[in-house]
């Protein structure tokens, strides 16, 4: 045992003098949080669109009026011909053009109708609809303003309620998945690689010789991990808190186990990617291609599952993120207790035993 | 004989920080000479070498080797010397082969002339049926004789050789010691770094480094006779032990 | 000519390693397969239900709406919303419908009646969407209700603007003509940028870094020969993506395939230069690897890959102009999908040229044969 502590020792002293990986260790998650947290958004801001107004009279300068001013739009351009609206959308820079008929005041009185067109750039077919969305709902609230004397009847009036996310933050939607890629890199990765090296300096042979037990050295290899996992756990937890105010609903122990057992599922991985891999690249490569974008894409917690394709559902059974992403979040968000969470920590247990078993037949294999 | 002096090292220092690893060592060596660069682990041998080589910027002093200046002609001085390290850098993953012609190829060799010196290797190693092998399957005794005669590939004047014999059996080193001896009969210089000391019995003359500074510096008979010892292993124990300085 | 002895043996070694050939070839087209699947926002197959406390023709009629669409699946009808909320809870379902009693009653006498939709909002692009796809049933149902019961006058209604939509470049709006550059991309990037930033970490590792200092090979054709290799595979692996795009995915090649190869080549540069700056400036693979992942976050992040960059707040934007992968997704995707051209491009194109030559500057400076 003594022995043991002072590998591990060695281990961390190893880890520890490397400041620039320590310092990317503990600073990932703060930098990741804090990009999801504040630079991406699902909302338009300020798009830059061109306007091509036929009529120019005082409903459409008040149509206009209304968009640039919602903060939603910014008025990059007017144009003068529907032959510039294509070389515009090459130039990549507006996103949008809104197409005003001719005498457009004068057909909305007299006939009762006009027409707007919006042309979108839907190269990016999503910020296209966006766009679309945003700015026919603005030209309909101006025309409800138009018609009041009219008073349109609402027969349904819907009430929409946004359960465990009121405000719709989408960093609540990413917190979980960041806590998952991020001790699945620690933990998977960085162990992974630490042993590879040894195997490819020879130095592993020189442990495998000494008194220390197989599992024994590959504990002391990983337990480092364990703590600077654990760690970046709790600071993901704790920028979620204090810096998003995100809840905490659920039992936080609850949850700091639940983390401990995805950290040994990603540690067992890690080794697993170890005992196949002759070299530092081929670890690194195989956790990074076959770990972490999958883990990425098919844990849902960007892309939702239920849109994948039947084939790439199945396949997300088989990610453990994606398991360890519905706990943290019905713990954090829903305030579950263990009975509503038991069959998915079931499956990580299952699947820590099952990795667990083969890593060691692996190691021996090599041994003998 | 006259002597032509093709190194020449007057006050050589280098500084880590405020460690000394080398400090203030001077010597000249003979053209053809075999010389011995002896000392315990961390004595500042590798240290001195690379600054030799022209990888390592030295502190203070100077240096000339085959008349060049350490600090301004490095790219020159890297034309006319071979460097064989600790790890015997070859390719794990290239062939025998492979790695013959990439070492002669970054020193400039025609392709004509590459040709000649891999059939000369294998030939004169006795290897040529393990030409197509990866390095990682060969003896550690092969891979060294190959990284030595891929080190004088393109005829260098001086051979830089840092514990060329680490972790090998004595028949393979004596091997060895007959390919540096025959090299130096052909004109070549010999740098060698050790810390077998039998090995310091083959070269014509040797320096005894010491915490970075050169302890003793003469031939091995000469020694043998200063310190009134028997075997270089006990000369070189004394001079370590009572840091006798003799000059 | 002494290039030519580096780029045979990188090429050796690359092709030697039987693991690192699927990977670098393999892996990619693979992923990309996978990930123009996964990576979509759109949402279909919602699962649903409904607490109807009217249980009237027309509450069915409502709900029936919903499951007519594509988008919605009816997973089952509760008596309570309490019980309801367990579907919730156990992500059976996503929304919850809340019918009232006396919602058939208040409709016929014409008095506005209230419906609740309970959404979870754990992924919130995916609650946003449900939302708009939940209104625009209401307000279709709504409009029904005015014509059939209520035989409100329709042409006083209809009376207005009319808008009509285009939308230009992507008619159908298909998502994957979109991802799949930009996972190219994505790509590209990370195998243009791990191999590179490890490479010359792994001569220092195994020590025949110092060989080749002793050597008098200079700086520069050490450094050509080692990026070249890299630079190829990673054209050639930029290449199969967009057939293998055209073909599987149906992406668009509208404008010049030189201009993109151009792009690229200019591009790569740049990514190998960062790469190589990070071997100069590392002592082991598991830091230059380390490192590399932790730029090539933050360059996917806001890079506008997967969330547009125009969404981004200001300082996000301004961090992008040095972002390579901001402006090569940028372009990519307005010359494959949109056909823009040199004069388009233009401005991008010129400023990861400089920044390529900056940072390949940097990485030769800092590569030092002596120490």
């Amino acid at each position: 045992m003594k022995r043991f502590i002072g590998f591990v020792k060695k281990e961390f002293k190893h880890i520890l003098r490397d400041y620039r990986t320590l310092l990317i260790l503990f600073g990932m998650p703060v930098v990741q949080i804090l990009l999801f947290g504040f630079a991406i958004k699902n909302e338009i801001k300020d798009s830059k669109i061109a306007i091509l107004d036929r009529s120019k009279d005082y409903i459409t300068e008040e149509i206009t009026n209304k968009l640039l001013s919602s903060g939603y739009f910014l008025l990059y351009e007017n144009l003068k011909s529907e032959d510039y609206i294509e070389s515009e959308f090459r130039k990549g820079i507006v996103k949008e053009v809104i197409v005003f008929e001719e005498d457009f005041a004068k057909n909305l009185f007299g006939e009762g109708k006009s027409g707007i067109q919006i042309i979108a750039d839907a190269s990016d077919p999503n910020y296209a609809n966006m766009l679309i969305n945003y700015t026919s709902s603005i030209i309909n609230d101006y025309l409800n303003t138009l018609h009041t004397g009219h008073n349109i009847q609402i027969l349904i009036n819907p009430e929409v309620k946004m359960i465990y996310n009121p405000e719709i933050k989408s960093v609540y939607m990413f917190i979980p998945g960041l806590m998952a890629v991020i001790l699945l890199l620690v933990s998977s990765l960085m162990t992974s690689i630490s042993i590879t090296r040894e195997k490819e300096f020879g130095t592993m042979e020189v442990l495998l010789v000494s008194p220390l037990k197989p599992l024994q050295i590959i504990s002391g290899k990983v337990i480092p991990y364990v703590f600077i996992a654990f760690i970046d756990a709790l600071i993901i937890i704790f920028m979620a808190k204090y810096v998003f105010a995100m809840p905490i609903e659920g039992s936080i122990i609850l949850l700091i186990l639940e983390s401990v057992l995805f950290i040994t599922t990603a540690l067992t991985l890690g080794i697993l990617i170890s005992t196949i891999s002759s070299s530092q690249q081929i670890a690194m490569m195989s956790a990074l291609g076959g770990l972490m974008l999958p883990t990425i894409l098919l844990s849902g917690y960007i892309f939702p599952i239920e849109n994948m394709p039947y084939v790439l559902q199945l396949l997300s059974n088989l990610i453990p993120a994606k398991w360890f992403v519905i706990i943290v979040k019905a713990i954090m968000l829903k305030g579950l207790g263990f009975s509503y969470i038991w069959f998915e920590t079931a499956v990580l247990v299952i699947t820590n035993i099952v990795l667990f078993v083969i890593s060691i037949a692996r190691f021996k294999i090599r041994l003998e | 004989m006259e002597d032509v002096f093709v190194i020449d090292v007057n006050k050589l220092t280098k500084k880590f920080g405020a460690f000394t690893a080398v400090d203030s060592i001077s010597f000249k060596v003979k053209k053809g000479e075999i010389f011995g660069f002896i000392g315990a682990n961390g004595a500042g041998k590798t240290t001195a070498i690379k600054m030799l080589c022209g990888i390592l910027i030295p502190t203070s002093g100077d240096a000339v080797v085959s008349g060049f200046d350490v600090y301004k002609q490095s790219e020159k001085i890297k034309k006319n010397i071979g460097y064989m390290s600790q790890k015997f850098s070859l390719y794990e993953d290239l062939t025998v082969r492979e790695n013959i012609k990439f070492y002669a190829g970054i020193y400039g060799l025609k392709s004509g002339v590459i040709k000649e010196k891999t059939e000369f290797i294998l030939d004169s190693l006795r290897i040529t049926e393990a030409g197509n092998r990866l390095i990682k399957s060969l003896p550690l005794g092969w891979k060294q004789k190959l990284a030595f005669s891929i080190a004088s590939i393109h005829n260098p004047k001086i051979v830089f050789l840092d514990e060329p014999t680490g972790g090998v059996d004595p028949l393979t080193r004596r091997q060895f010691w007959k390919m540096i001896q025959s090299a130096s009969e052909n004109g070549i210089t010999l740098f060698v770094t050790t810390h077998y000391m039998d090995e310091a019995e083959y070269c014509n003359r040797i320096s005894m480094m010491v915490d970075g500074r050169i302890a003793a510096l003469d031939s091995p008979m000469n020694l043998k006779e200063k310190i009134k010892a028997d075997t270089m292993q006990q000369v070189f124990i004394k001079i370590a032990s009572q840091r006798v300085i003799l000059n | 000519m002494t290039i030519k002895y580096i780029l045979q043996k990188e090429f050796l070694q690359i092709f030697r390693s039987k693991a690192m050939i699927p990977i670098i070839f393999l892996m990619p087209l693979f992923q990309l397969l996978i990930l123009a699947n996964a990576a979509t926002y759109e949402i279909k197959n919602i699962s649903f239900c409904v607490v109807d406390y009217d249980y009237s023709n027309n509450s069915r009629e409502f709900v029936s709406k919903f499951y007519a669409t594509n988008y919605f699946l009816l997973s089952g009808y509760y008596t309570s919303v309490k019980e309801a909320e367990e579907e919730l809870k156990t992500n059976k379902s996503r929304l919850i419908i809340h019918i009232p009693k006396d919602f058939e009653k208040d409709l016929l006498l014409n008095k506005n009646t209230k419906v609740q939709f309970l959404i979870n909002a754990e992924n919130a692009n995916a609650a946003g969407l449900i939302m708009n796809y939940s209104m625009s049933i209401v307000q279709a149902f709504n409009k029904q209700i005015i014509t059939e019961t209520v035989n409100y006058n329709t042409s006083n209604l209809q009376s207005g603007i009319y808008i009509t939509y285009s939308n230009w470049f992507n008619n159908l709006l298909n998502y994957k003509t979109y991802m799949v550059p930009g996972i190219l991309v994505a790509l590209v990037t990370l195998i243009g940028l791990f191999l590179s930033g490890m490479n010359i970490v792994k001569e220092k590792e195994t020590g025949t870094i110092e060989q080749i200092n002793v050597s008098p090979i200079k700086k520069y054709q050490f450094i050509i020969g080692k990026l070249l290799p890299f630079w190829i595979i990673a054209l050639i692996e930029l290449a199969f993506g967009i057939i293998l795009g055209i073909i599987i995915f149906n992406v668009p090649l509208i404008g010049n395939p030189l201009l993109i190869f151009l792009v690229a080549s200019v591009y790569l540069l740049l990514i190998l230069g960062i790469g190589l700056f990070i071997s100069t400036i590392t002592e082991t693979q598991q830091q230059a690897m380390f490192i590399a992942w932790f730029i090539m976050i933050i360059f996917l992040l806001l890079g506008g890959i997967f969330t547009p960059v125009e969404n981004m707040p200001d300082w996000a934007q301004t961090i992008d102009i040095f972002n390579p992968i901001a402006h090569f997704s940028k372009m990519i995707r307005m010359i494959m999908l949109k056909g823009s051209g040199l004069r388009d491009i233009g401005e991008s194109l010129m400023l990861i040229g400089l920044y390529a030559i900056v940072m390949l500057f940097l990485a030769t400076i800092r590569y030092r044969k002596k120490t």
